[in-house]
């Protein structure tokens, strides 16, 4: 008779455990290798029946997702000199020529500066906050805290048509500043309160013995409280970025030309007789790597941060 | 190394008042106690002391100076703390140096320094460790170590040894008596532990509900308690209460306990009412012909001695006696009270009457 182990768990269990976080990971990642797929094939290929699993990879969606193309006489495009780019030759295959540049590449950029912008701002100021909540006496402290968890009881999209108005009132619309403003401050009442609860873990101790040491209140914090806080605020960086990055609704609704973001931007992308799916697929896939590689960067934080408290260091 | 002067001092937070009006003198050099119950004010004065917290009221003086208002930074105080506080993301040099780091010390001296605090504390092979898989012992001498390389006007240690095992506590406490006695630097230690206040105490502060109940040397302390609560709080086992309702004129040297006079040293005041005659466990004699007659209820053997406990018409009463005298449980006996070691308490405000014997001695 062989012993009930209590922590081992038996051979078939594993496997049974092993399989089923298999197959949840395939089903996970299945869009996602769907649309990385289909950003690599061509218009034709992408739109095939039955879908094409193995198809002949192609740039054809990311060079459409950068250019703008066009349509010209079939004399003209006779008479045309041989391509000069691979990029050109991939365009003139599809029967077209480059008109120039489209504003993906700006999008883009508009997503970085509003995404990580207002992530900055959010750690930043949610990082003091959360730390005079945690330290000092606040007068009305419960009361203060419980305000700034209240304005993300309404669904942020609820007040949309207010901050519409007010946005066009003080000059706020379409502008990189604006959109910052408005994700930090849907942010920061997250911030605050996931900091506030990984400070209060910092024992006092550590700053009262830097303000011993001979450092003022502002040292100890910089020096000895944002190095230990380091988890939180990566954490918390996470989530203030992926709901930034993502966010759609507001984006659609405040900016069109200046500071739009790649969210709204990605589905307008149209090709010629139709929406170009590889173009759209190739927007997604670029869209998803900054995210991506920085979680993938943070990652080692991240998990400690969410089991943060749940385990004694 | 300074003179520490605390005059009045008092700290409420919001409606409760951890400390009313503490007023005592720590000299130069001096090892000194902050002793008391958990929640007695005495972790509050200190870290009034290290500028922690600012008094509501009063004074802080070090070396003359008023640093009441002034933020911990300023007042050149080193602190050890009960967690140790080893800031977590630096090694054990980066610790010991950071106090030096803070000075703008110049990089050479910090090593020299290190090298040699290290030195003493003889954790030399552990510089280049992290805190984190230290023992506790080697933690406390890490956090020595920080107080002690900037060479501050003085010690604020807040149950250092608290957190240690009982093994490394006898070491350390002997450790410290010992830098303490090498370095004759101004100490304030906080403890809940009266065995360690007077192991380790030049002079100790007892401490109890935000109130000082009496200031004075470990001797002093024991054996002229000033108030029932110092004279139950010190002492394992503790002091003997006998209580009884009498009077006594001041020059009196005697009290009627029931029926039986008891002599003590002679009264400075006049004492009546619900009175309280405090006996220490040593000065009580076992004698089969004395007038207080008692019952032997238990007898626990610790060696040397033993501790005779019996019941009197006044209450239980514990005696230590020397091992070697028989001592049975259920035997009638008498009991010799060492008269010039008796305290005589007021019942109702709990403070000592004066004495011949305690005339020299601190009230709070």
């Amino acid at each position: 008779m062989s012993a009930y182990s209590v922590t081992e768990p038996s051979k078939a269990s594993k496997w049974a455990a092993g399989l089923l976080v298999a197959l949840y990971t395939i089903i996970t990642l299945l869009p996602l290798v769907w649309i990385i797929s289909t950003s690599f094939k061509t218009g034709p290929d992408s739109i095939s029946y039955p879908p094409k699993v193995v198809f002949e990879p192609s740039l054809e969606g990311y060079v459409n997702l950068f250019t703008t193309r066009t349509r010209i006489a079939a004399e003209d495009f006779a008479a045309l000199p041989p391509p000069e780019t691979w990029y050109d030759r991939i365009v003139r295959d599809q029967g077209m020529v480059i008109a120039g540049q489209s504003r993906f590449g700006e999008r883009f950029m508009n997503s970085v500066i509003i995404g990580f912008g207002s992530t900055f701002l959010s750690i930043f100021l949610g990082t003091l906050a959360a730390y005079a909540f945690s330290r000092f006496r606040v007068p009305l402290k419960d009361d203060l805290l419980f305000f700034i968890l209240s304005t993300r009881m309404m669904p942020p999209i609820a007040v949309a048509i207010p901050i519409y108005l007010m946005y066009r009132e003080l000059g706020l619309s379409d502008t990189h500043l604006g959109m910052i403003l408005l994700y930090t401050a849907v942010n920061i009442s997250l911030a605050v309160w996931l900091l506030k609860g990984f400070i209060d873990e910092i024992p006092r101790e550590y700053e009262e013995a830097a303000l011993i040491d001979g450092y003022t209140r502002f040292q100890a914090f910089r020096k000895v409280v944002l190095p230990q806080a380091a988890t939180g605020i990566a954490s918390t960086a996470i989530f203030c970025l992926i709901f930034a990055w993502n966010e759609y609704a507001f984006a659609v609704l405040l900016t069109s030309g200046n500071a739009q973001t790649a969210p709204p931007f990605i589905p307008t992308i149209i090709g010629v007789g139709g929406q170009d799916w590889p173009a759209v697929a190739a927007g997604a896939t670029l869209f998803l790597l900054p995210v991506m590689i920085f979680t993938i960067l943070l990652r080692k934080h991240l998990l400690r941060g969410i089991t943060f408290g749940a385990v004694r260091k | 190394m300074a003179e520490i002067v605390i005059r009045n001092l008092r700290k409420e937070f919001g409606a409760f008042t951890a400390v009313q009006g503490s007023t005592f003198t720590i000299r130069d050099g001096e090892f000194f106690m902050l002793l008391g119950p958990s929640g007695c004010g005495k972790t509050t004065t200190l870290r009034m002391i290290a500028g922690l917290e600012l008094p509501t009221s009063g004074q802080i003086l070090i070396d003359g100076e008023d640093v009441s208002q002034k933020p911990a930074s300023q007042r050149d105080i080193a602190m050890v703390f009960q967690m140790f506080a080893l800031y977590p993301h630096m090694n054990v040099r980066k610790n010991i140096a950071y106090p030096l780091v803070s000075q703008g010390v110049p990089r050479a001296e910090v090593q020299r320094k290190v090298a040699e605090v290290a030195r003493i504390l003889r954790i030399d092979h552990l510089l280049d460790k992290g805190v984190g898989g230290l023992s506790g012992g080697d933690r406390q001498r890490v956090a020595l170590g920080r107080a002690i390389v900037r060479n501050p006007k003085a010690f604020m240690m807040d149950e250092p040894l608290g957190a240690l095992d009982a093994e490394f506590r006898e070491i350390m406490a002997e450790e410290l008596r010992a830098l303490h006695d090498r370095m004759h630097a101004t100490t304030v230690y906080v403890t809940h532990d009266q065995l360690e206040a007077m192991q380790m105490g030049d002079k100790i502060v007892v401490m109890n509900h935000g109130v000082v109940e009496q200031f004075g040397t470990p001797q002093d302390i024991y054996d002229h308690p000033a108030t029932l609560f110092v004279a139950d709080f010190i002492g394992s086992p503790a002091m003997n209460f006998l209580r009884f309702e009498g009077s006594a004129p001041a020059g009196a040297a005697t009290v009627t306990l029931g029926d039986t006079p008891i002599a003590l040293p002679e009264l400075r005041e006049a004492a009546s009412g619900s009175l309280v005659l405090g006996v220490r466990p040593e000065h009580v004699a076992l004698s089969d012909s004395a007038p207080l007659r008692a019952r032997i209820e238990a007898v626990e053997y610790l060696g040397t001695t033993q501790i005779v406990t019996l019941s009197t018409p006044q209450g239980t009463i514990k005696a230590r006696t020397p091992s070697t005298l028989p001592a049975r449980p259920g035997d009638l006996t008498g009991l010799v009270l060492n008269a010039s070691r008796l305290s005589l308490f007021d019942a109702t405000t709990g403070r000592a009457f004066r004495t011949a014997a305690n005339a020299g001695v601190n009230h709070g």
